[in-house]
């Protein structure tokens, strides 16, 4: 489904490199794990998938199903299925959390060449997904993830990507913040999402929310390239031992 | 600086003042009105229009910028637009000319042209300064408005609609406007073109809330495209009164607003909030100047803008608090989204202090759109162009929704969709 190549890219801005030769493929079904130090790339990472037009790509390619997207801005790839779980959500006042959501869901489908969706629908649609993520309804009225906790934007995200059901998920450090409870929560959102079609990234600095959302493969980012890849036990292997073994070995 | 006595006149000067001496026979008034209509065109013509020397008019030079007045008879075609809230008791100005039949349960409404006749208008036919050019034009050519008196205690739960609407020509109201002690209202000043044609509007409210009276006063102003709004607020509000006033810039050609506001009563409460949606290749001013006059009264003026095209925008500020207006507490920001690269905001806030136990600030910022919101909604599939819209939106209602009346914020947000719609 995803396959990156030799990619590279730098801040836009003032030309540091981040991403450095990264290869990594993810297959459909698969549930991938990006872990790595501070400062390794994870959320550039998340960000370049995503289109953030902050970063520019020097070299390489992402294949998402074949298609090169790097020609694409991130309206285009979250109509073609991409979507990024924010590591830190934005507020934005005066955008009413429902009629983002609205909107959000029918350009999609417009893009698609599918039908929008009626509001009675939609409606059941929102509260359905909510309440599985156990979110107050209280909370879906005000401006969109505007006085939200940190907790509740984390599972105003998975309630966006339960709804728009894209096919490549993208779960930047969706674990920081968020307690024991609200954790399992979210885990649950994500597992329910899990499906022959679609494959998930969980980027994460802790071996925790891989308790609760358990990946087939484990891959150790450092200076922008994927340096190590392994199955869920190099998980814990990390979490004994620290990444300096490994970092080590490939240095 | 009023010493040009003899320079020569503009087209407009010289057509306001023919305008005038034709009309001067068939405006209402008694002796004492028409003399202190004669008092007001002997200064317009003396002075002329304000020019850019004059600093009330600096960003706003009306001698340059209004070109040509329009024949003085308008006469509008069309049928009356909806009330913008369903439940709301409409009354409705034609052409300058208010409706003897209309009536307001629970207040007492009059007309202008009345108080004209009868004189009791004259003493209100004056200038509040000698740069008070609205106040001017206004008192020599004003035929008609409504007057609305609301009793004391009055609560008055719908709102009420005033429709100016008008056709291309000339039209002068006044709206002389008294909240009674403790009375509860809401009303909506709301002005409209009905053609093509061009319009000369001049329009004075003149509003006093008495202690303790809660009100909301909406300026809407959705002129005509090549219309000239000359708009004046005048209001004085009393202890422990409660003012909300928003005024809403969404249409006109050359466009003046003048907010003229006088914090008369303690504990009173002032909250000031102004959208300005220019598009096109016009001028919007808006011109506040605010009067902390008594000790214990608090005020928050909010401005926001959105310029596309090739629109200049004008906002001065004025907030002076007077030598025993302690703990005065008065906070102004004017904000500005600029949309296009030939378009231009002038913001001027002014603080004039003198008491020494005050609480007042203002700012101004002007910018483009957050990227990091831009790039937040297309990353859920919202393409480029409509999240750029949401967020202008965004912008605006977010001080639309303080207005906190459902049906009113509902249709005040249609009204800032469909502009943008249009002129995105």
């Amino acid at each position: 489904m995803l396959e990156i190549k030799n990619l590279h890219a730098r801040i836009a801005e003032d030309g540091t490199e981040i991403i450095r030769g990264l290869n990594l493929t993810v297959k459909a079904g698969e549930v991938a794990a990006i872990m790595g130090p501070n400062g390794s790339g994870k959320s550039t990472l998340s960000y370049i998938l995503s289109g953030r037009e902050d970063y520019e790509v020097t070299e390489g390619e992402i294949l998402y199903n074949g298609e090169n997207i790097l020609e694409l801005d991130p309206a285009e790839r979250a109509a073609k299925g991409i979507f990024l779980a924010f590591q830190y959500p934005v507020e934005i006042p005066g955008v009413a959390t429902m009629q983002f959501l609205k909107v959000a869901m029918n350009e999609q489908r417009k893009a698609r060449g599918e039908a929008e969706l009626t509001t009675p629908d939609f409606m059941r649609r929102v509260k359905e997904a909510a309440a599985e993520l156990k979110i107050n309804p209280d909370m879906l009225k005000r401006p969109l993830n505007v006085g939200f906790s940190g907790g509740e934007k984390k599972r105003a995200e998975i309630l966006q990507m339960a709804l728009l059901e894209p096919k490549l998920c993208v779960l930047d450090e969706t674990d920081s913040g968020l307690d024991i409870d609200a954790l399992k929560i979210v885990a649950d959102g994500v597992n329910a999402l899990k499906s022959p079609d679609r494959a998930v990234i969980v980027i994460t600095h802790y071996q925790r929310l891989l308790d609760y959302i358990v990946p087939d493969t484990v891959h150790v980012l450092y200076k922008g390239q994927i340096i190590r890849t392994g199955d869920k036990s190099l998980a814990l292997e990390l979490e004994a031992n620290g990444y300096a073994d490994i970092i080590g070995e490939a240095a | 600086m009023n010493m040009q006595t003899t320079s020569r006149l503009t087209a407009a000067e010289s057509a306001l003042i023919e305008a005038y001496n034709q009309q001067v026979g068939d405006l209402p008034g008694n002796g004492a009105v028409i003399s202190a209509r004669d008092r007001l065109l002997e200064d317009l013509k003396t002075n002329g229009l304000p020019t850019r020397r004059v600093e009330a008019w600096h960003y706003t030079d009306l001698k340059t910028l209004l070109r040509a007045v329009p024949a003085a008879q308008p006469a509008s075609t069309f049928a009356a637009p909806a009330a913008l809230v369903e439940a709301a008791s409409v009354i409705v100005m034609r052409d300058g000319r208010s409706d003897s039949r209309a009536a307001v349960d629970g207040i007492v409404l009059g007309s202008f042209a009345d108080m004209l006749r009868e004189g009791t208008a004259a003493p209100g036919l004056s200038v509040i300064d000698r740069d008070d050019t609205i106040g001017k034009i206004n008192g020599s050519f004003v035929r008609d408005g409504y007057v609305l008196e609301f009793p004391e205690g009055a609560e008055i739960e719908q709102p009420i609609e005033i429709q100016a609407l008008h056709g291309a020509g000339q039209v002068h109201t006044r709206f002389p406007v008294s909240f009674g002690a403790r009375s509860k209202a809401t009303v909506i000043e709301r002005h409209m073109a009905s053609t093509e044609g061009q319009a000369l509007v001049s329009t004075v409210s003149d509003i006093s809330l008495e202690d303790g009276a809660e009100v909301t006063w909406i300026v809407l102003q959705e002129q005509g495209a090549s219309d000239t709004h000359l708009g004046q607020v005048r209001i004085r509000v009393g202890a422990d009164a409660k003012l909300r006033l928003f005024v809403i810039n969404a249409g006109g050609k050359l466009v003046r607003q003048e907010l003229r506001i006088d914090v008369a009563g303690e504990g009173s409460d002032l909250q000031l909030r102004g959208v300005n949606l220019l598009g096109g290749d016009t001028h919007t001013d808006v011109t506040l100047v605010l009067g902390h006059n008594v000790p214990n009264t608090t005020s928050t003026e909010i401005f926001r803008n959105v310029v596309f095209d090739r629109a200049r925008g004008v906002f001065q500020g004025m907030i002076k608090v007077a030598l025993d207006a302690q703990k005065t507490d008065a906070r102004m920001a004017c904000n500005t989204l600029l949309m296009s690269d030939d378009a231009e905001f002038a913001a001027k806030p002014e603080l004039e202090i003198f008491a020494d136990d005050v609480q007042c600030g203002h700012g101004a910022t002007v910018a483009d759109i957050d990227d990091n919101h831009l790039y937040y909604l297309m990353a859920r599939g919202i393409p480029r162009n409509k999240a750029r819209a949401m967020l202008v939106n965004a912008f605006v209602a977010e001080i639309v929704e303080e207005l906190e009346d459902e049906a009113l914020v509902e249709a005040l947000e249609a009204i800032v969709s469909r502009w943008l719609e249009k002129h995105a």
